[in-house]
């Protein structure tokens, strides 16, 4: 293809970008001359420059289009069919030329015969309806347009900003400025590095000879157009041409890398000057760091495009839209002339455009939606772009419904992404963030416009792919707005230099939060939930991991002693909706970095976004905050995975040997060698006495505890505690009273399935099971617990004995009858057990009456779901309260017991949440018969 | 066609210059052409979670460039002692540094006399090894760098 036919392909491009836009301005000031001439003008020079290059198909339909326009100019009536049109052939011109580039300058074989008829046809129609208006109207609307032309002409071309590639001289010549004084100072220092760039302006340089060339052929191009117009308007399109000239983007791109080279060197150069005091190199330094970075600055500029660039074909967009979906909609652009990247620039336009259609499809109502919420009829879009620290921010608003939380909601339900329970503790804000969530669209039905179900999920990981962020607020019946927060520039990252494990590392500053100093005795210190560790700050739960966990780079048990140790700073990072802490062993400063891409074989580390060589020649890998955002989310689901996978192996065991679930065993010796157990969770403290503190009263040992005499019980009768240095004891305490059961020694707090083989007919034995294979004795503290307070059950029975309430226990664990009936009575309920729902049934069928019933879940034969669905079916018993008890406690089991018809799910260990619930049943009862 | 033939093509001769080096005591040989620079691998960035070959990257003159253990690839134990050096090639337009023990003479050698690799030669040698010279009381094993980049292309694309 040749340089010719290419320049043309890029130009007739813009124009017809400039056609789309001044035509849906037409479209609402039909009489506004200004504009059709404009119009006017750009394709008859695309007419023009199609018959001179031989592109007869593109010359026929702008000729047709060229026609039609022509109609207009000369008074006809303006209408939509004939805007939708010519703006279809619009549309066709532009395929042919992408046909055309791809081609390589052939220009395809096609058949637009049609659509130049329905030109014709209009432009007859036009003709005819011309002949219709007033001529006096005309008259006034052609001088009108006249004076209009003459005054907002020379505005325009002055205001006209910058094309797509093209850089104001202005820029390019202080560029060059800079560079001279770059070599001298280059060849005194002698540094090969510090020239390289500057061959490549000078390089350049000649490219602006070719420009002129380039440029002047344009000119002429334009001329012939021009000739038709005003004098005055031939001068000031002429200025136009001399400010700016037309740079191949590679070259800019090539400068760019350049530049960015020569910082870093520059940067190197003052890390050495710094370690040396008196330098004579301090002073031409101080001054070579000043014009790099000027130079930086102003190559960078030459990148900047005016983000009006990327909302150029949003107009049209939104018109078309506003006919398709039966709406009217004004499009307010705000802004766009703020400056930022080309790059950035590409990578935000599709995201924006989708943005845009979302607002006009989901967030504007239908017209009588409108004015019965008593608002205007014609739904307003916003866009507005400023700047904000080293940010741009871009707001795509509407005054249209904003969004559903209730479909929202139920959308989400169906996709299976949140539970109701999750949504409870939810903020409407929140709630809202799931439109992101992949897979999810609002839409009831599937538009052409929108709705298909790739939604917002890909905009927001555009937007997150080149470093920004995007926040929605959302107003009911006001509207809603998106706000999108990007760099200025992707080639130069601030970032903040850490350690973790040894290494530095760069995070970039975008996704950097705060940080916080944690120290043990601070306000600020790492929590555990299991092994979890989390941070609280202000009131939020931050979960945390260890960059050298993250990394893999230190053994899991370092990092470990690396949370406890003193001194840490944890870096609070924030990517899309996620926000989390990342642990690091010390942070440096800031630094201004060149992200330079890795090579090809450490591009598969999600980990990593790049790396770059800091200012003391060292290089550094930058951190990709996506990657890490994403390796904590599938290390929390993998864990959740593991949880489940353990439930289910759980669950399994279960169906064969009921009473098996893993709980937490505190492991001991008292008495005799052979290990005793007792449930972790039934021991309130394990404390240590002088044998000297231990008194004798009464025939029996105290301790003073708290302020009060602890009874100490020996788990054998005849036993003693030690006659010299501490005594280990297991404290046992319910409301107020505690009782210490001595023990020789503390062995052990094992997780393991408890499972009662042989059972025990020795008193305060409940049975021998395996744990640790080993047979151990699992002592029974329903039989303890009296011998330190006789009335240790009956006390609260005795006080309210009149509203004793009667239970039935369910349970066909003789571990769990035995260890919670204690509890229970102590509650002050009258309970009764029954091993199983079959000796349950009997109970009831022979007429005992019972205020609540309290049911495992994991029984053989009948389990507690059908035991409970069975009692709900009988009338006699629907209505009394019935509780679950369960070792498992997941959503969904407590979803299902919520619809076998339980009142309530309770954790078996959870003995204060089973008085809870209790005393709960009871209260609404009472409540009910009151 | 491996590196070999295209050095052959390109010279026009039979001759073909080996810059040599050792790896654990072995002589290996690389092909002259595909030597940029031989440089002592300073201050090494690991880069974590990558391939264990992965030595790290380095700043060689503002080029950053990835070091490759060769012990490592060559499942040889660490080097205990002693400086290492490094080989700078050049792999896909990437800058790659093999870091070696000790750089050796260049050799001219005829390409007639390099020879198959032996069929008994450990797998996971004769995967890099575009073959065998004998010289006067030694071997010189040639390192097809294609493939021994190549390799570690693919592995972790698999892995992931």
């Amino acid at each position: 293809m040749d340089d010719l036919l290419r320049e043309f392909i890029t130009e007739t491009n813009e124009s017809l970008d400039v056609v789309d836009v001044e035509l849906v301005k037409f479209e609402q000031e039909p009489n506004n001359a200004t504009i059709l001439d404009n119009i006017f003008r750009l394709v008859h020079t695309i007419k023009g420059t199609c018959g001179f290059l031989g592109l007869p198909r593109l010359e026929g339909i702008a000729h047709a289009a060229e026609t039609l326009m022509g109609k207009f100019r000369d008074g006809a009536p303006v209408t939509q069919e004939a805007v939708s049109l010519i703006l279809t052939s619009i549309d066709k011109i532009k395929d042919i030329l992408s046909e055309l580039e791809d081609a390589e300058g052939e220009e395809p074989q096609g058949d637009d015969s049609e659509l130049i008829a329905e030109l014709e046809a209009m432009s007859a129609k036009a003709d005819a309806a011309k002949n219709g208006p007033p001529v006096e109207e005309q008259g006034s609307a052609a001088s009108q347009a006249a004076a209009e032309e003459a005054d907002s002409t020379p505005d325009q071309t002055l205001e006209r900003p910058l094309r797509p590639g093209e850089v104001s001289l202005d820029e390019l010549e202080r560029a060059f400025r800079e560079t001279e004084i770059e070599v001298e100072i280059a060849d005194g220092d002698g540094d090969a590095d510090t020239a390289a760039p500057v061959a490549q302006v000078s390089e350049s340089a000649k490219i602006e000879a070719t420009m002129k060339i380039a440029d002047a052929k344009a000119a002429a191009a334009s001329d012939k157009p021009a000739a038709e117009k005003a004098p005055g308007e031939k001068k000031a399109g002429g200025g136009v041409s001399n400010k700016s000239i037309r740079v191949a983007v590679d070259t800019l791109e090539h400068l760019m890398t350049m530049v960015s080279e020569l910082v870093l060197t520059r940067n190197q150069l003052l890390e050495i000057v710094r370690r040396h005091e008196d330098s004579e190199f301090k002073v031409p330094l101080q001054r070579l760091s000043n014009v790099t970075a000027e130079l930086q600055e102003g190559v960078m500029a030459t990148r900047m495009q005016p983000i009006g660039n990327a909302w150029q074909k949003l107009p049209r967009i939104v018109r078309d839209l506003s006919q398709e979906l039966d709406k009217p909609i004004e499009l307010d652009m705000r802004g766009a002339e703020t400056e930022l990247d080309r790059q950035v620039l590409e990578l935000i336009k599709d995201p924006l455009t989708h943005m845009v259609r979302n607002s006009a499809d989901h967030g504007l109502e239908h017209p009588a939606e409108r004015r019965a919420a008593g608002k205007p009829e014609k739904g307003t879009i916003t866009l507005a772009a400023y700047h904000e620290g080293g940010h741009i921010i871009i707001e795509v608003k509407d005054d249209g419904k904003g969004l559903d939380v209730a479909k929202i909601k139920s959308k989400v339900l169906e996709r299976g992404l949140a539970t109701e329970a999750e949504f409870d503790k939810m903020t409407d804000a929140q709630i809202h963030k799931y439109i992101f969530a992949a897979g999810f669209s609002t839409a009831a039905n599937v538009t052409s416009v929108s709705g298909r179900g790739v939604g917002m999920d890909v905009v927001r990981n555009n937007i997150e792919l080149i470093g920004g962020t995007v926040d929605l607020r959302s107003t009911p019946g006001k509207g809603t707005a998106f706000i999108i927060k990007i760099p200025l520039t992707l080639a130069i990252v601030s970032t903040l230099i850490v350690e973790a494990g040894g290494d530095r590392f760069a995070i970039p500053q975008l996704s950097v939060v705060e940080l916080v100093r944690v120290q043990t005795n601070s306000e600020h210190r790492i929590e555990r939930i299991k092994d979890t560790p989390v941070l609280r700050l202000r009131n939020k739960l931050l979960p945390l991991v260890h960059m050298s966990h993250l990394l893999g780079i230190a053994e899991a048990k370092v990092a470990e002693e690396a949370f406890d140790a003193d001194n840490g700073f944890i870096v609070v990072m924030q990517v899309g909706s996620q926000t989390f802490g990342v642990v690091v062993d010390g942070v440096f400063h800031t630094e201004e970095i060149v992200v330079k891409p890795m090579s090809t074989m450490l591009r598969n580390l999600t980990m990593f976004s790049g790396n770059t060589i800091l200012g003391d020649g060292s290089v550094i890998m930058i951190i990709d905050p996506n990657g890490v955002a994403s390796a904590m989310a599938s290390h929390a689901s993998s864990a959740v995975a593991e949880q489940n996978e353990e439930e289910e192996a759980e669950e399994l065991s279960r169906k064969a040997i009921t009473n098996t679930s893993a709980i937490s065993l505190l492991l001991f010796r008292a008495g005799s060698p052979e290990p005793k157990a007792v449930p972790l969770s039934l021991v309130t403290r394990l404390e240590e006495f002088e044998v000297s503190k231990i008194e004798r009263s009464n025939g029996r040992d105290l301790v003073q505890y708290r302020g009060a005499l602890m009874p100490l019980v020996y788990v054998n009768d005849g036993d003693c505690h030690k006659t010299e240095g501490t005594q280990p004891m297991l404290v046992f305490s319910d409301s107020g009273r505690s009782m210490g059961l001595v023990v020789d020694e503390i062995v052990d707090i094992v997780e393991d399935r408890m499972n009662i083989e042989v059972g025990s007919e020795r008193p305060g034995i409940l049975g021998s099971a395996v744990i640790k294979d080993r047979a151990t004795e699992i002592i029974d503290l329903g039989y303890y617990l009296p011998q330190a307070f006789e009335d240790w059950f009956m006390r609260k029975e005795m006080d309210i004995e009149a509203l004793t309430k009667k239970v039935l226990f369910v349970d066909d664990s003789p571990f769990f009858r035995n260890m919670l009936t204690p509890v229970l009575k102590a509650a002050g309920y009258d309970v009764t057990t029954c091993n199983g729902p079959g000796e349950a049934f009997e109970l009831l069928e022979n007429g005992a009456k019972y205020h609540a019933i309290v049911s495992d879940i994991e029984m053989p034969e009948i389990n507690g779901f059908e035991f409970c669905e069975a009692l709900r079916r009988d009338p006699r018993f629907r209505n009394i309260p019935i509780l679950a008890l369960s070792a498992m406690v997941t959503p969904a089991s407590i979803e299902r017991g919520r619809q076998a018809g339980f009142d309530d799910y309770v954790a078996k260990f959870d003995r204060p949440g089973l008085i809870a619930a209790l005393k709960d049943v009871f209260s609404g009862e009472m409540g009910a018969a009151a | 066609m491996t590196m070999l033939e295209k050095n052959i093509k390109a010279t026009g001769s039979d001759m073909i210059q080996y810059v040599t080096v050792v790896i654990g005591g072995q002589l290996f040989g690389l092909p002259i052409s595909q030597v940029h620079d031989v440089f002592v691998p300073e201050s090494v960035t690991r880069v974590p979670l990558s391939a264990p070959e992965v030595a790290g990257v380095l700043n060689l003159r503002g080029r950053i460039v990835t070091a490759i253990d060769m012990r490592r690839r060559l499942h040889l134990p660490p080097l205990e002692e002693g400086q290492m050096m490094a080989v700078g090639i050049e792999y896909k337009h990437e800058s790659y540094g093999l870091v070696i023990d000790t750089v050796g003479e260049v050799l001219t050698l005829p390409i007639s006399s390099s020879e198959p690799n032996p069929s008994n030669l450990d797998k996971r040698w004769a995967e890099i090894s575009g073959g065998v010279h004998r010289l006067d009381g030694r071997l010189m094993v040639i390192l097809d760098v294609d493939r021994l980049l190549g390799a570690m292309f693919t592995e972790p694309m698999v892995a992931a």
